[in-house]
C-alpha cells in the first residue's frame, strides 16, 4: 500500500495536530507521527477539508518541534490482529504488547470501529447467569449477553464486586467458563495490579485478555481502547464460539477523554461541556455487547461508570442508562453500613431479567418474588423514613414488622460474604425467609400458590 | 450530476454540486454512500450522511440522484423490519450477513413476488380519476387488505386497468393519460418523499377513543384515534414496556413501531415476541399488522434522524387506505439529538442545551401529521402518534419533553419513584393529563356504562386527597389521622394495586377490555363507599382494613379475564352481600 509522509504541520495544540494540503487523506485513517525524537506517536485524521487537515494524536502535542516532526499516513482505518494467543496477554490501547512478550501477529486484522450488528440478525439474550451475588441473581438477574453497567462512586467496592462476579459467575446446570476481557481506561496502578493479582490467584489467567491504560497514560488512547477490546472480544465470541465476559473500567475517564478532545475541536457543547454526539458514541460501545443468530458465543458486558459527586443524573450515568439494559446501583449510605455488596435496590434494574428467569430457567416464583422484595423494601423504606420523624415507638405493628423486614433484608440478603458464593434457590429461600416476616394480606405480587408453597408467617 | 468531496466532519460533509437541490440525495464516493443535501452555500453543496463516512476522500466523486429521501409504498410493508431509511433488515442480513455493511442498496419491498390483485369494480376506462383514489386492492396479510392508490400527485384518464390476477410490483396494473396527454402506468406500488406529508381530502374531529387494553391510559388519560401523546420518562422508568404494550393490545389497524436511536435487543425482542402473540380481537398474529423501523443508537446518526420520517409516512399511507394507525416513536429525543448533533457541526447557534431554534418547529410540524381525515379515496382514517421522550436526568423541564409538552394532548409522566416501587405501568395520576376526557365520557357513556365520567373523577379525587394526606402523615405520622381519613388511604391503596397497577408480564392483566376496567374501578369504589358507611356505623378502620375482601378485589385483575365479565360482576353481589352482613352486624 502506497504511504503518505510529510512534515507539514502548521499548528499543534490541544492534542490536534493541523497539517495543510495533504492530497489522497481519508477520514478515519491511522497515522504515525515522528517526533524529533525519532519517538513514535499514533494518530488519527479526525476532519478533512481541502485546506485543512485535523489529526487527532493520541500521546498528546506536548513538546513536538514542527519542523522536525514527520507525519505518515498509513491510508488504512484503525486495526487490531486477531488471533486466540491474545489470551492470556496485556496490550494497550492499540493493542501493542505490555508484557515484554512478543505483538500478535495474524493474517486477521479488523477495523477497531467494527460495523453495526443488523438488528434482524440478533438474537435476543435470555440465558441466566448465575453470579452468586443475591442482590444481582434474585433481582436484578443478567443474561448472557446483557449490557449491564455498575454505577459506582468513588470509594465504592466496585472492583472488589466485579472480581467476585467474574470468579464466581456461571450458568445453570453448564460447565462453561467465560472468557474475560478486561478493558481498563485511566484507571490506577493499583486498581489495575487488583484485577491482575485477581485473576492469577483464581487461575483464570490464560483466559482473560486485559486492555490497559492507566490514569498516567495518554489521555486520547482511552478513546480507542474500549473499541480495540471489544474488536478482539466479537472475535472471540463470534469467530471462537466463546462467551465472553467484558469489564469496561471506567467509563467516566472514557467519557472525559472524549470531552477533552472534543473541546479541542470546537464541538457545540451539549451538557456539562460533553459533546451532544456522546450518546451515540458511548452507544457505540454499548452496542456491541449481544448474542447473534447461529453464532454459539456472546458477549455479556459489565461496565463501571463512577457517578461524579453520587450524581446518577450526570450526563454519562445518564446516557449510559438510557443504552445499556439496567443498571446496578452502589451506595455510600450501605457502604457506611457495612453492608456488603453495598447494593441499592431501589434504583437498580435489568431490564433482561423477564426473560431468562421463572419455570424453566430458574424457579417458577422467581420473578414475582423479585417484584414483591421490590415492593415490600419500598413501603418498608418509607415506613423507615416515617420512624425517623415521629419515632419508632409510635409506629403500628404492621409498620414495625416492615422496619424489621427492612433491617433483615440489608443483613441477610443484600449483605453476603466477598468469598461467599449462593446458588439462585439459596437467594430465593432467604428472600422467602424475609418475606414471612410480613403477614399474607401484605403480599399482593406473589400467587396464592406460591403464598402456600413458601410462606410460614408466624405472626 | 457529479461534483467532488471538499470537506468531511463525522457525518457531515462538503461537496462541490452546484446545482443540487436541498432535500436531493447523493451518492458518495468509492463506498457508494447514500446522504442528502440539507443546505447550500453557494456552489458548497452541504450533505448528512445516512453511513459512516470512515475512509471517504477528499476530491472523490459526488453524484446527485435527482430525487429526495423518499420510502416504496405499497403491498409487502407489513411485517417487515427496516433500518432509517428502508433498507429491509431482514433481507440484508441475508445478503451481506450479521453486520451492516456500508454502500449497499436494497429496495424495500420485494420485486419478485406475485401478489393477487382485485380491480375496483366501480372503474371503467375513459373515467377521470383523481390522485389518491382506490384502483383496487391485493389481500397483504390475513388481516389487511391493502387499497392500491393512484400515487397523491398523479391524476388523468384511465385507459386501462389490469384484470384480477397475480401481478409483480414492476408489471403494471393500470395507465392513465394525464392532463399533458402523457401516457403514464401505474404499479401496485409508488415513491413518496418522507419530508411532505401526505395530502388528504379534509380533516375531522378525532371522536373515538384509542383502547389500549391499559387502565391508566383507557380509564384516566385516554387517547382519542388520530390524537398525539408522548410519553416522558427516565431510564429504568418502564418507558419501552409501556410502548410494546401500547403495540401490542391497542384496537387499530396498524402499528408501526420506531426504534429510533433505542436498544437493538428491544427490537429483537418485538420480532421474536410479536409473532407468537394472537391478536385479541382478530385472532392473528400481531405481526400480520406491524411494521417496524429501526434505527438502533450504534446505527449512524442522521439515519435516526430520517427515520421518523420514515415511519409517519408509512403510517399517513395506511391511513391514506381508510386504517386507523398507530405509529409509536422510541425515543423522540434522540431524533432531536440527531438534529443537534447536525446543527452543531454546521455551526449553528444553540439555543438550549445545544439544540437548534429550530427544534420546536419541526417536532410541532411531525405531531401535526397525526389526525383523522377523510382521504382522497372518500374514507376515513387516522394516524395517532405516540412519542416517547427520554429527558436527561429526568428533568421535564428540558426542551424537548418541554416542547412536546405544549404540542400534545395527552402527557403520560413516567415517575421514578413509581417505578423504584415496582408500580407498574408507573405512569403518575398528578402529573399526566389527557384533554380528551370530555370525548371519550360521551363514548364511554354509550358503550360501556353511563357512570364511568363520574367513576373516574370520584377516584382521582381520592387518590388526590390520599397524597394530602400522606404528606401529613410523612410529617406527624399516621395516629393524627381521623378513622375517615385513614379510610382514604385505604381506597386510594385499592384503586392503585386494582386499577392503576397492571402486570405487562401477567397473561390474564396484561391487556383489560373496557368492561373489565369498569367493572375494576366499581369494584374499588363500591368497597370504598360501603367502607365508609361502616366506619360511621362504629366498626374500627383497623377491622376494615383487615376484610379479606380487600385483598381479593386488589387480585382481581389478574383473576378474571377480560372474557369473564359475569364472575367480576358476580364479585360486586358477594361484596355487596358480604357488606350487608357487617352493616347488619354493627347496627343491632
Amino acid at each position: 500500500m502506497r504511504e503518505l509522509e510529510y512534515r507539514q504541520a502548521s499548528a499543534a495544540h490541544g492534542g490536534l495536530l493541523f497539517m495543510h494540503g495533504v492530497p489522497g487523506v481519508a477520514y478515519g485513517d491511522q497515522v504515525i507521527i515522528t517526533d524529533h525524537r525519532n519517538h513514535k506517536r499514533n494518530g488519527q485524521v479526525v476532519q478533512t477539508s481541502q485546506e485543512l487537515i485535523t489529526v487527532q494524536v493520541i500521546e498528546g502535542t506536548d513538546d513536538l518541534d514542527l519542523e522536525r516532526t514527520w507525519v505518515r499516513f498509513l491510508q488504512k482505518p484503525f486495526e487490531v490482529s486477531l488471533s486466540t494467543d491474545v489470551l492470556g496477554r496485556i496490550f494497550d490501547g492499540l493493542g501493542n504488547p505490555r508484557d515484554q512478550r512478543p505483538p500478535i501477529v495474524s493474517s486477521l486484522k479488523r477495523n477497531v470501529n467494527g460495523s453495526a450488528v443488523n438488528p434482524a440478525a440478533r438474537a435476543y439474550p435470555k440465558e441466566f447467569i448465575q453470579t452468586g451475588v443475591s442482590a444481582i441473581d434474585g433481582l436484578n438477574s443478567l443474561v448472557r449477553g446483557q449490557k449491564l453497567p455498575i454505577f459506582s462512586g468513588s470509594g465504592l467496592p466496585h472492583n472488589r464486586l466485579l472480581a467476585q462476579i467474574v470468579r464466581q459467575a456461571k450458568l445453570l446446570g453448564e460447565e462453561s467458563n467465560f472468557a474475560i476481557i478486561f478493558a481498563a481506561m485511566g484507571i490506577s496502578y493499583s486498581d489495575a495490579l487488583f484485577f491482575q493479582k485477581n485473576f492469577e490467584s483464581n487461575g483464570v489467567l490464560g483466559n482473560v485478555v486485559m486492555f490497559i491504560n492507566q490514569a498516567d497514560d495518554p489521555t486520547l488512547e482511552r478513546l480507542i481502547l474500549p473499541r480495540t477490546a471489544l474488536t478482539v472480544a466479537e472475535y472471540l465470541a463470534f469467530d471462537e464460539d466463546r462467551h465472553v465476559l467484558v469489564i469496561l473500567t471506567d467509563m467516566t475517564n472514557y467519557a472525559e477523554a472524549l470531552r477533552e478532545i472534543s473541546t479541542a475541536k470546537g464541538d457545540v457543547p451539549a451538557r456539562k461541556g460533553y459533546p451532544g454526539y456522546l450518546y451515540s458514541d458511548l452507544a457505540g460501545i454499548y452496542e456491541r455487547a449481544g448474542r447473534i443468530k447461529n453464532r454459539h458465543g456472546s458477549i455479556t458486558m459489565m461496565p463501571v461508570v463512577t457517578m461524579p459527586s453520587d450524581d446518577i443524573t450526570h450526563p454519562i450515568p445518564d446516557l449510559t442508562g438510557y443504552i445499556t439494559e439496567g443498571q446496578i446501583v452502589l451506595s455510600r449510605e450501605l457502604q457506611s453500613l457495612g453492608i456488603y455488596p453495598p447494593i441499592n435496590i431501589s434504583p437498580s434494574l435489568s431490564r433482561l431479567m423477564k426473560d431468562g428467569v421463572g419455570k424453566n430457567d430458574t424457579r417458577d416464583d422467581h420473578m414475582r418474588v423479585a417484584n414483591q422484595l421490590y415492593a415490600a423494601y419500598a413501603k418498608a423504606l418509607e415506613v423507615r423514613n416515617l420512624a425517623s420523624i415521629i419515632g419508632a415507638e409510635d409506629l403500628s405493628e404492621a409498620d414495625n414488622h416492615f422496619l424489621s423486614f427492612a433491617r433483615d433484608f440489608e443483613e441477610n440478603y443484600i449483605n453476603q460474604d466477598e468469598e461467599q458464593e449462593r446458588s439462585i434457590f439459596e437467594t430465593l429461600n432467604i428472600a422467602w425467609d424475609l418475606l414471612s416476616m410480613l403477614p399474607a394480606a401484605e403480599l399482593s405480587r406473589v400467587s396464592e400458590t406460591d403464598l402456600a408453597r413458601y410462606h410460614h408467617w408466624e405472626g | 450530476m457529479d461534483g467532488k468531496l471538499v470537506q468531511i466532519n463525522g457525518p457531515l460533509v462538503r461537496a462541490e454540486l452546484d446545482k443540487a437541490r436541498i432535500g436531493e440525495q447523493v451518492h458518495l464516493g468509492k463506498l457508494n454512500l447514500t446522504g442528502e443535501v440539507i443546505g447550500r452555500e453557494g456552489k458548497i453543496a452541504l450533505i448528512q450522511v445516512y453511513e459512516d463516512t470512515e475512509s471517504l476522500i477528499l476530491g472523490e466523486k459526488v453524484t446527485a440522484l435527482g430525487y429526495p429521501l423518499s420510502v416504496e409504498l405499497g403491498p409487502g410493508l407489513i411485517g417487515q423490519i427496516f433500518d432509517g431509511v428502508q433498507r429491509p433488515l431482514q433481507e440484508l442480513a441475508q445478503l451481506s450477513g450479521d453486520y451492516i455493511p456500508r454502500g449497499i442498496s436494497v429496495p424495500a419491498l420485494k420485486h419478485d413476488i406475485k401478489w393477487h390483485f382485485k380491480p375496483n369494480a366501480d372503474l371503467t376506462a375513459g373515467m377521470l380519476l383523481n390522485g389518491g383514489q382506490s384502483l383496487g386492492s391485493v389481500p397483504e396479510t390475513k388481516l389487511i387488505t391493502h387499497q392500491i392508490l393512484i400515487p397523491p400527485d398523479r391524476q388523468g384518464e384511465l385507459l386501462w386497468l389490469a384484470e384480477s390476477g397475480s401481478y409483480t410490483l414492476d408489471e403494471p396494473i393500470a395507465r392513465i393519460k394525464d392532463n399533458q396527454d402523457l401516457e403514464k402506468s401505474l404499479y401496485l406500488s409508488h415513491y413518496w418523499p418522507v419530508r411532505t406529508p401526505r395530502p388528504y381530502d379534509h380533516r375531522e374531529d378525532a371522536i373515538a377513543p384509542l383502547i389500549t387494553g391499559q387502565r391508566i391510559f383507557d380509564t384516566f388519560f385516554p387517547l382519542l384515534k388520530g390524537g398525539k401523546a408522548t410519553i416522558p420518562g427516565p431510564f429504568g422508568a418502564g418507558k419501552t414496556m409501556i410502548q410494546q404494550q401500547i403495540a401490542r393490545w391497542s384496537d387499530a389497524d396498524i402499528v408501526i413501531y420506531v426504534g429510533c436511536g433505542e436498544r437493538g435487543n428491544e427490537l429483537v425482542d418485538v420480532l421474536e415476541t410479536f409473532p407468537k402473540i394472537i391478536d385479541p380481537r382478530s385472532k392473528r398474529s400481531l405481526m400480520e399488522r406491524t411494521i417496524l423501523v429501526a434505527n438502533t443508537s450504534n446505527m449512524p446518526v442522521v439515519a435516526r434522524e430520517a427515520s421518523i420520517y420514515v415511519g409517519v409516512t408509512l403510517a399517513e399511507y395506511y391511513r391514506d387506505q381508510g386504517m386507523d394507525v398507530v405509529m409509536v416513536a422510541d425515543s423522540t429525543s434522540r431524533w432531536a439529538e440527531a438534529l443537534r448533533e447536525v446543527a452543531g457541526r454546521l455551526g449553528q447557534m444553540p439555543v438550549e442545551e445545544g439544540y437548534p431554534a429550530y427544534l420546536a418547529s419541526r417536532l410541532a410540524a411531525f405531531y401535526e401529521r397525526s389526525g383523522r381525515v377523510n382521504t382522497l379515496c372518500g374514507k376515513q382514517g387516522s394516524v395517532t402518534l405516540i412519542g416517547a421522550v427520554s429527558p436527561p436526568g429526568g428533568d421535564f423541564s428540558e426542551p424537548v419533553t418541554g416542547h412536546t409538552k405544549e404540542i400534545v394532548q395527552t402527557f403520560w409522566a413516567l415517575s421514578k419513584e413509581l417505578a423504584d416501587a415496582r408500580h407498574y405501568p408507573s405512569v403518575s395520576w398528578t402529573e399526566s393529563f389527557s384533554e380528551y376526557v370530555a370525548i371519550t365520557a360521551d363514548w364511554w357513556a354509550q358503550n360501556i356504562h353511563p357512570d364511568w365520567y363520574k367513576l373516574r373523577s370520584e377516584a382521582l379525587s381520592l387518590l388526590s386527597q390520599a397524597h394530602e394526606l400522606i404528606r401529613i402523615v410523612n410529617l406527624v405520622g399516621p395516629e393524627a389521622l381521623s378513622a375517615e381519613q385513614r379510610w382514604i388511604l385505604s381506597g386510594a391503596d385499592l384503586i392503585k394495586e386494582g386499577v392503576l397497577q397492571q402486570s405487562a408480564l401477567d397473561e390474564v392483566d396484561s391487556y383489560s377490555s373496557p368492561e373489565k376496567q369498569f367493572l375494576l374501578l366499581q369494584i374499588m369504589l363500591i368497597i370504598y363507599h360501603k367502607g365508609e358507611a361502616l366506619l360511621t356505623l362504629g366498626m374500627p378502620v383497623q377491622e376494615l382494613n383487615q376484610l379479606p375482601l380487600l385483598i381479593k378485589a386488589k387480585r382481581c385483575k389478574s383473576t378474571y379475564s377480560s372474557e369473564q365479565i359475569e364472575d367480576l360482576k358476580q364479585f360486586i353481589v358477594q361484596i355487596e352481600h358480604d357488606f350487608q352482613h357487617y352493616y347488619n352486624e354493627y347496627q343491632q
